[in-house]
């Protein structure tokens, strides 16, 4: 009789920190105190707190553990699942990543700062069900959803129950999915195709991954409901190459979903029939993009195609097709079963419930979150993200990756939801929250994310192929103190351009990073243009570094360490040492940075 | 092929498996498994409260856990019974069969076994 579980994340984070191998360690250990048939492990999805990795929490007690290691194992064994005495200096602690603060053991996972104020719906089987088994997610109510939508309503049910929810897509557009569905059902045709956008590209974006990992049988319900709904019997998710735990999870998904029934010739004996294939992507950015996934997975190279038409009228092989997001998908069931006055109570007026965030950057609780729309981005960075590492001032924070813009400090308190992010000039985009200290310099964080557009142009647009390009050379006009005042009105006046010709998503919304840091941080530029200072002290072209004679002892040891031979003594000698003070030759200087890291007199500043 | 008849009986099949997972027993057993408990005999004790809970179908609302020594290993094994709002109960020199009695008659039907506690033992 099973009398404990032990969830361990197998989530590709926790993955990484090398939670398979404190799971074959657990095994081994429970096998040989003879617990095996006492104690169950399942693995499972993501947690969200990935910074803490490997993770695991054992139930009915509900303790959960961080940064376990293979090591810790017998202990664990020893004194919390046969004597039943938890080990305290695994337990998460609240604060314990801040060496400042008082660190206490959290009584219960949900009461954590971490936890509390986050809502769960997409993410609901996350870090609880065994992913590759279906019978777990069936017992948490899956396929439910399914069943009630196949015997007792119509397919204009369903599309009114998604319209009165609310939902809007969450790939970052925020188009009704309601209307969606009816302009593709509303399309006669003999065959329709539901998609399922998994082509996560972002850059720190791992939302999509997550449930894929965590929760895949959510996904496949969901397209199944679509199919019924559109009137398709064909569904295709366009997933990333670069993601092998989604797709075996998925692939694994499928294969139970049909051997019960739930996709093929008959789905719960209703007579309906519709079938899902992974089309697996070869990790080009503009793919996530509707018409290029649609192009790929036609089999075609992938490239945009001007809309209208529309994949509602013209998607998939020029058929009626719907494509929606990984967590689109994942909020479907959950509708169905709840009711939209349920959905539709949670988040703001115009942004129904919740939304997935990846935190990333500089941030102590690097990880998944899910909060309701309208949570102002305070709560997530101070209280969820448990604040910024080392006592470092928040900057900004990055929304909607490459496509998005950014939020200053002063606006700190915006709801994040649809609406007021696109007011000051971000937008929510899928979900990649990356977040910014004094140390970052926003001309550069701009650079970066212009450099990532460069590379991921498909290059079928002039607009986007080359004005994206020369975007990018006069960012690194600026940052290497070349710029001037004309050049930023001139990057201005290109960015309105591009924005307002290019062909499809990725063009359109590639100068964003660069127009919002203009906006909140001009007077950054123009220290890098005027001043040719780089205020944060990462633009190497711009930065010097210099010898404080008075202090140096000339003890010479930058000089052993400089790889360019450009620090020779000077005639000068400190009062008090006997060795004469070094000084640096600028011209010489490659700004590593190395005579400064190793200083032990702190006699080296960069400006 | 499944029918909605045969995924809902999966579905209550499953429930009681995942639903220690969700925590929400509010009552909670707590058998004492330090060294002391162990060597008088707590693991049997353990496994049949486990089980009768699950027999008696009242997992959703019993937690069964393990705790250290709780500093009377004279009277191991020792379940200790917590109820919100309610005074806990501790029952000593437990055995399986005194424990499916307390699973069936405390747990499940709110009577306590008086006959079991501690202060019937020590009167």
């Amino acid at each position: 009789m099973i009398r404990s579980h032990v969830l361990i994340c197998g989530g590709t984070g926790c993955t990484s920190s090398g939670s398979q191998k404190v799971r074959e360690r657990l095994a081994e250990e429970i096998k040989a105190k003879g617990l095996d048939e006492e104690i169950k492990i399942v693995q499972t999805g993501c947690f969200g707190l990935c910074a803490m990795g490997p993770v695991m929490i054992v139930y009915p007690e509900g303790t959960f553990y961080c940064r376990v290691t293979p090591e810790d194992i017998p202990e664990i064994v020893e004194e919390h699942l046969l004597k039943g005495r938890p080990v305290e200096r695994l337990e998460y602690k609240e604060g314990a990543e801040k060496a400042d603060a008082a660190a206490t053991a959290a009584a219960s996972l949900s009461d954590t700062n971490f936890y509390k104020s986050q809502m769960r719906v997409a993410l609901r089987n996350c870090g609880v069900i065994n992913p590759e088994n279906i019978d777990e997610y069936i017992a948490r109510d899956g396929y439910m959803a399914l069943g009630k939508v196949l015997t007792e309503m119509t397919p204009d049910d369903v599309i009114q129950v998604l319209l009165d929810s609310g939902l809007r897509g969450r790939g970052g557009a925020g188009f009704p999915t309601g209307l969606k569905w009816k302009f593709a059902k509303a399309y006669d045709n003999d065959q329709k195709y539901v998609c399922c956008n998994a082509d996560e590209g972002d850059p720190g974006a791992f939302m999509d991954r997550s449930v894929l990992e965590g929760d895949p049988h959510a996904v496949l319900e969901a397209m199944t409901i679509a199919g019924y709904t559109i009137g398709a019997s064909q569904g295709y998710i366009y997933v990333r190459a670069e993601y092998p735990i989604a797709v075996k999870r998925l692939q694994i998904a499928i294969d139970q979903a049909k051997e019960y029934g739930l996709l093929g010739d008959n789905i719960l004996d209703t007579g309906f029939k519709f079938n899902i294939e992974l089309r697996l992507g070869a990790g080009a950015f503009v793919c996530g993009e509707e018409t290029a996934l649609m192009t790929s997975i036609e089999g075609k190279r992938g490239e945009p195609r001007p809309r209208p038409p529309f994949p509602a009228e013209k998607g998939l092989f020029q058929k009626p097709s719907i494509l929606n997001n990984v967590e689109t998908w994942a909020n479907i069931p959950q509708i169905i079963l709840n009711g939209p006055e349920w959905f539709a109570g949670i988040g703001t007026e115009k942004s129904k419930g919740t939304k997935v965030f990846a935190l990333g950057g500089k941030i102590n609780h690097t990880g998944l979150v899910e909060i309701p729309m309208g949570t102002p981005l305070r709560k997530v960075i101070e209280e969820i993200g448990g604040g910024i590492p080392n006592g470092k001032k928040f900057k900004a924070a990055q929304t909607g990756g490459p496509s998005g813009g950014c939020i200053p400090a002063s606006l700190i308190d915006t709801p994040m939801d649809y609406d007021s992010l696109l007011a000051i000039g971000s937008m929510m985009g899928s979900g990649g929250l990356i977040v910014m200290d004094e140390d970052n310099c926003m001309v550069d964080i701009a650079k970066f994310f212009l450099q990532f557009t460069v590379d991921e142009s498909c290059g079928k647009c002039t607009p986007c192929r080359i004005g994206t390009k020369r975007l990018l050379e006069m960012l690194e006009k600026i940052t290497s103190g070349k710029g001037t005042l004309e050049d930023l009105d001139k990057m201005e006046d290109l960015c309105y351009y591009i924005k307002a010709n290019a062909l499809c998503g990725l063009g359109q919304t590639a100068p964003n990073p660069v127009l919002s840091t203009l906006r909140y941080f001009r007077d950054e530029y123009e220290a890098h243009v005027v001043e040719k200072r780089c205020p944060a002290g990462v633009c190497k072209a711009l930065m010097k570094y210099t010898v404080d004679k008075e202090k140096c002892i000339g003890c010479g040891l930058c000089m052993k360490n400089c790889p360019v031979s450009a620090i020779s003594r000077t005639d000068y000698t400190a009062p008090g040492h006997k060795l004469a003070s070094v000084e640096i030759d600028q011209d010489k200087c490659i700004k590593c940075g190395l005579c400064m890291s190793n200083c032990k007199f702190s006699a080296i500043s960069k400006k | 092929m499944k029918t909605l008849a045969e995924l809902q009986a999966i579905r209550e099949k499953m429930k009681d498996s995942v639903i220690m997972r969700s925590g929400s027993g509010n009552v909670r057993a707590v058998v004492g498994m330090a060294t002391c408990g162990i060597a008088a005999g707590a693991r049997p004790v353990l496994s049949a409260l486990v089980e009768e809970v699950n027999t008696l179908g009242i997992s959703d609302k019993v937690t069964v856990t393990q705790t250290g020594c709780i500093g009377i290993c004279r009277y191991e094994p020792v379940v200790e019974v917590f109820e919100a709002d309610k005074e806990k109960v501790t029952y000593v020199k437990m055995t399986p069969e005194k424990a499916r009695r307390v699973a069936e008659e405390h747990l499940k039907n709110g009577k306590v076994v008086e006959e079991y506690t501690i202060g019937a033992v020590e009167k």
